[in-house]
């Protein structure tokens, strides 16, 4: 069933981080994925981290560009939800229960695959950034994330001129760049 | 310096803010100079990677928010919800049980009424209770005139303003009004209060106090205390780890006050197992504090400062406040407390996360 026109709107929504889109999706499939994990030996807090973790790569996928969802929102984030708690259960040696004869269930390995690489690259990063410290991570922050003015940022945070705030900047850039590139490299 | 102005150009280059001459200039030099080429490349993922962890970070937590959002407005079952909500809803499941009762206990009452007056001895005797009913009046007039009276004179004694002369600091445990703080705090204490984030004191109930471990649990008990539906924070249960970043908030002084440290040892003053030592700054007033780790999760309770080594804290381990919950389980009259297990600051950045929290410390007073 391909999604419907409510559906990509919903989607759309989404990829534009809008607050009533999320809203929406969560309070049609929480309960749903609460039911799956707490029937299958998990607890309310398991099956929000799980829900969330999904909601995370439904995210990624209509963030990336086309909005090519060939099964309904509800289907996918089961599918999603159910492959991620299966494999937690593997890790603690336990097995899901075989009843699980709710509709249909759609393929999503590829979609997995790619969201434990982005995963994995985003602890990178953390980590990264907490070890960097302050004041280089605001530093950052300010000049990529929240796009300031060198002149702007330079006053904020003390420096005489934009010039030294730009200096500061490069060493604190090439820092960060060297403790995330050497766990990406440790890592693959 | 050059490497400053070819990471410029870079930037300039990838965003396409470069001037067109520019350009092609630069397209040239990348394609002749693979050093060039490489730093392109590698910028572009770079950028990438931070930008996509911006979104990521504030993906996750707007997911946080609106979880907490639709758990409080019932929209999904979420069993973090206690309380009000829940009053709420068996307020609706039974509303209309509720008016058939009503409207059978509303005949009943005038059946009753009209029985009684029925029933009840006739005119003749009507005036000798109307009589004693206007001795009765004369009696209320004069107790309201007494009563007047005792107010004016109350209203002369001033109340006597209580001095508080130390202090400490205290957060919330629970939602029901249980905050912790050190013993310490209130030791030989006649009159304690805590004062919340709006400058208001609220009376408290010492109900726990372990001087071994140095934990004391208080209640509040105060119409103008406003319980919340859900703490942010989680009370671990489980050792802190070594080198593990850690922030506390404090009254050291009238105003509240952040730091930040590191968990130094798994042990405390002289191998005390009882605590751990943790590298913070810290003052008197700080007693009591939370420490919490960067999932905004507490995992112990500030106490006490080693004089002849600099920046030596002490803290007592959260998974105390655990034991004495427990003890005071045991006691009759607390036991439904539970302790927040889960944290919804988690994936929150620091500036955040204390934002959240502020408002659930509270200052110490003690005379």
């Amino acid at each position: 069933m391909k999604a419907t026109d409510n559906e990509i709107e919903l989607l759309q929504g989404l990829a534009k981080d809008d607050k009533k889109a999320v809203e929406t999706i969560y309070k049609n499939n929480y309960n749903t994925i609460q039911a799956l994990i707490i029937n299958n030996n998990g607890t309310a807090d398991d099956a929000k981290d799980v829900f969330q973790e999904a909601m995370i790569v439904l995210y990624q996928k209509v963030k990336t560009g086309s909005f090519e969802l060939n099964c309904q929102i509800k289907t996918y984030l089961y599918s999603v939800c159910r492959r991620l708690w299966l494999k937690r259960l593997l890790q603690q040696n336990k097995i899901l229960s075989s009843n699980h004869s709710h509709e249909d269930l759609v393929i999503v390995d590829d979609d997995l695959e790619e969201h434990e690489k982005r995963d994995t690259e985003f602890t990178m990063m953390e980590k990264a950034m907490n070890s960097l410290g302050e004041p280089c991570k605001s530093l950052l922050e300010a000049f990529y994330l929240q796009k300031r003015q060198m002149q702007d940022i330079a006053s904020s945070f003390g420096y005489t001129n934009a010039d030294n705030a730009k200096n500061q900047k490069y060493k604190c850039l090439m820092r960060l760049k060297k403790l995330f590139f050497t766990q990406y490299k440790t890592e693959s | 310096m050059d490497d400053i102005k070819l990471l410029e150009a870079v930037e300039l280059y990838i965003s396409g803010q470069m001037s067109p001459d520019d350009r092609v200039y630069f397209e040239q030099l990348r394609k002749t100079n693979p050093e060039i080429d490489q730093l392109v490349v590698e910028h572009t993922f770079f950028l990438q990677q931070m930008n996509r962890f911006d979104e990521t970070k504030a993906f996750k937590s707007l997911l946080n928010d609106t979880h907490t959002h639709l758990a409080e407005t019932g929209a999904i079952a979420s069993p973090t919800v206690k309380g009000k909500a829940k009053v709420i809803q068996l307020y609706n499941r039974y509303k209309r049980t509720a008016a058939i009762a009503a409207s059978i206990a509303g005949i009943t009452a005038l059946t009753m009424s009209s029985l009684i007056w029925y029933m009840s001895p006739g005119k003749q005797q009507k005036n000798e209770l109307e009589y004693l009913s206007g001795q009765l009046k004369d009696i209320k007039d004069q107790t309201i005139i007494q009563k007047q009276e005792i107010n004016s004179i109350k209203q002369n004694i001033a109340t006597p303003v209580i001095n508080y002369t130390t202090g400490g600091t205290a957060f919330l445990i629970n939602a029901k009004g249980l905050v912790v703080t050190n013993a310490h705090v209130i030791k030989d204490a006649r009159n304690i209060v805590v004062q919340n984030n709006e400058g208001k004191d609220l009376k408290v109930k010492v109900i726990y106090n372990d001087i071994a471990r140095d934990v004391a649990i208080l209640k509040i008990e105060d119409t103008a205390f406003k319980a919340p539906t859900a703490l942010p924070y989680a009370i671990k249960k489980t050792e802190p780890e070594v080198a593990e970043t850690v922030y506390t908030l404090g009254f050291p002084r009238n105003d509240m006050v952040y730091g930040e440290g590191y968990m130094a040892a798994k042990t405390g003053f002289n191998g005390d197992t009882l605590t751990c030592q943790i590298a913070i700054a810290a003052n008197p007033g700080n007693s009591g504090g939370p420490i919490f780790n960067r999932n905004g999760e507490v995992i112990g309770i500030l106490s006490a400062k080693q004089v002849s080594a600099e920046g030596a804290v002490f803290a007592t381990q959260s998974k105390y406040i655990h034991q004495a919950i427990a003890a005071l389980q045991s006691d009759t009259g607390y036991k439904k407390v539970k302790l927040p297990t889960s944290s919804s600051i988690k994936s929150l950045d620091r500036t955040q996360q204390v934002k959240k929290i502020s408002e659930f410390i509270y200052m110490v007073k003690v005379n």
